[in-house]
């Protein structure tokens, strides 16, 4: 599937990130986020709820829009009027949490029509290549389905080969897993990882935190708004440095350890 | 009171069931028995009088309230899609698109298809609309019907999720392309049964085209028995064309269920 990642020609990081601010009124969200993902390189963003990490892969593609700072994608300002930011966003993939297919289209329709719409590409050649995503993430056997009848893990990997089909050059994924039934995660991970092994450059904003550890080259931990902790993420995982870090990582992998004083508190997301 | 908190609840369920009937029949025979069926049917089902208003009322009034209805109906939805999604896009259209809304949601239709005939002759030193009365009529069905479906169209965008819009947008597609291919499609299906509401509404209201004035050609229902009406001085006329509303828009929203459950995603 190496065919599907197409060279950044520009000189610059895909993704690179200076000191941004969000804001939603008096609530700022992010405090200062500095963040460069290379070429090829997959991250992964963990942190508890409310700390800012999927505003922050919002703010990425420009689905929200920075209070102030800089984003540059493929050597694009995105925080530049003067940018077309639609014309950045077709090299820029993205999976959401809630999936987000379109519902009065098949599945095959849903990887067709931004590639007929906005890449201008054939009838032929746009459900050539649509087939051939859907078939590289298992469901060459549903094309013709409504999302409707597809289950919620089928659903996500329409979502990843509708993607895919506009060939990004950076894919984006926001808790991609969250809204998945426990065992329906497994297939989209795998497909993840298959994308990420073929060298696609990824940011990932995930609770998963042995698909962090095994697939991701780097791990990120934000609280509050800002980046805790950053490193290699099988040193993140497995040998926290900042204490945040450790409280966090202790209470997500053994659910089951909890003080006292915080039963009956959740962990929602 | 002691008699019924002794029975079951399934008994006196039952009973009240049957109280219901008792008093329902008895209305109705009341009224059957009371009322005069003589001077009834020679009144208001004269088979005489009916039998005059044939071919006509078929061939010219009934054709007629259909090609109005239809002829507003579509191009009313199409200016209602417009204006909608003018007044969400805001800024001068925006405001243009709502006190458009405003305007001729606000004053009656019939004084909207009145101004349309009597007063853009007035204003515009004789110059009619094209279509003459009927012309008139048919525009002022036309804005009143885009102003109405305007809103309904605009509660359908909104209620599309907002999920739908940042995965088009993430795709790279523009706002237009994102309206156009995704959420109007999904809100024209949300808004199907407000709409139906909406051509059965208008389907009685084409009868205000009377107002700017009809010749034998241009009549529509109402206006053919108002005057088969004053022919005969005799009422059975308006059965006639209530009959005939009825033949239209029953079917019509039988269809239109089916049309609704055939489109339902979730089937």
């Amino acid at each position: 599937m190496s065919d599907l990642v197409p060279t950044v020609d520009s000189n610059e990081p895909p993704i690179r990130i200076k000191d941004l601010h969000k804001s939603f009124g008096d609530n700022e969200v992010l405090k200062g986020i500095d963040l460069t993902v290379a070429e090829g390189e997959v991250v992964c963003v963990i942190g508890p709820s409310g700390s800012g990490k999927s505003t922050l892969l919002r703010c990425v593609n420009m689905l929200e829009k920075p209070t102030s700072g800089s984003i540059k994608l493929l050597g694009a300002e995105m925080t530049d009027p003067d940018v077309e930011v639609d014309q950045v966003r077709t090299h820029v993939g993205m999976v959401f949490q809630s999936f987000n297919l379109f519902p009065n289209m098949t599945a095959i329709g849903n990887c067709i029509i931004a590639q007929r719409q906005v890449l201008k590409r054939s009838k032929a050649e746009a459900i050539e290549i649509a087939k051939k995503n859907l078939e590289l993430v298992g469901l060459g056997d549903r094309m013709s389905y409504h999302p409707a009848k597809l289950s919620g893990g089928q659903q996500q990997r329409v979502a990843i080969a509708r993607a895919l089909s506009m060939d990004p050059k950076i894919m984006l994924f926001d808790e991609p897993t969250a809204a998945l039934d426990p065992e329906l995660v497994g297939d989209v991970l795998a497909v993840m990882r298959d994308l990420a092994e073929a060298g696609m450059t990824m940011m990932v904003v995930t609770h998963e935190m042995m698909f962090a550890r095994d697939v991701s080259d780097r791990t990120i931990f934000m609280d509050g708004g800002v980046i805790v902790e950053e490193g290699p993420s099988a040193e993140l995982i497995t040998a926290p440095k900042e204490e945040r870090t450790q409280v966090f990582l202790k209470r997500v992998l053994d659910p089951t350890h909890i003080e006292d004083s915080e039963l009956g508190q959740t962990e929602p997301d | 009171m002691s008699v019924l908190s002794s029975l079951k609840p399934t008994q006196r369920a039952r009973l009240g069931t049957i109280a219901s009937y008792v008093v329902g029949l008895g209305v109705l025979l009341f009224v059957l028995l009371t009322a005069d069926w003589p001077t009834i049917t020679k009144q208001f089902f004269n088979p005489e009088v009916a039998a005059s208003m044939f071919p006509g009322i078929i061939t010219v009034a009934l054709r007629n309230t259909l090609l109005y209805t239809i002829v507003s109906f579509v191009v009313g939805s199409l200016l209602g899609i417009v204006l909608a999604v003018l007044k969400l896009t805001g800024g001068p259209l925006g405001w243009f698109a709502v006190g458009f809304i405003e305007l001729f949601r606000g004053v009656p239709a019939l004084l909207t298809i009145f101004a349309f005939a009597y007063g853009v002759p007035l204003a515009f030193g004789g110059n009619q609309i094209p279509g003459g009365s009927v012309g008139a009529g048919i525009l002022g069905l036309i804005v009143v019907t885009g102003a109405y479906s305007a809103e309904i169209i605009r509660a359908g965008i909104q209620a599309v999720h907002s999920g739908q819009n940042e995965a088009a947008r993430s795709l790279g597609m523009t706002q237009g392309q994102t309206m156009f291919w995704v959420i109007l499609p999904q809100a024209l299906r949300i808004v199907i049964p407000p709409m139906t509401n909406e051509l059965v509404m208008l389907l009685k209201d084409s009868s205000l085209l009377f107002i700017a004035g009809a010749t034998v050609f241009t009549k529509e229902l109402t206006t053919f028995a108002r005057d088969s009406l004053s022919t005969h001085a005799n009422p059975t006329p308006l059965i006639v064309a209530a009959a005939l509303y009825l033949i239209v828009t029953l079917p019509l929203t039988w269809l239109v269920g089916r049309l609704e459950k055939r489109l339902d995603p979730k089937r």
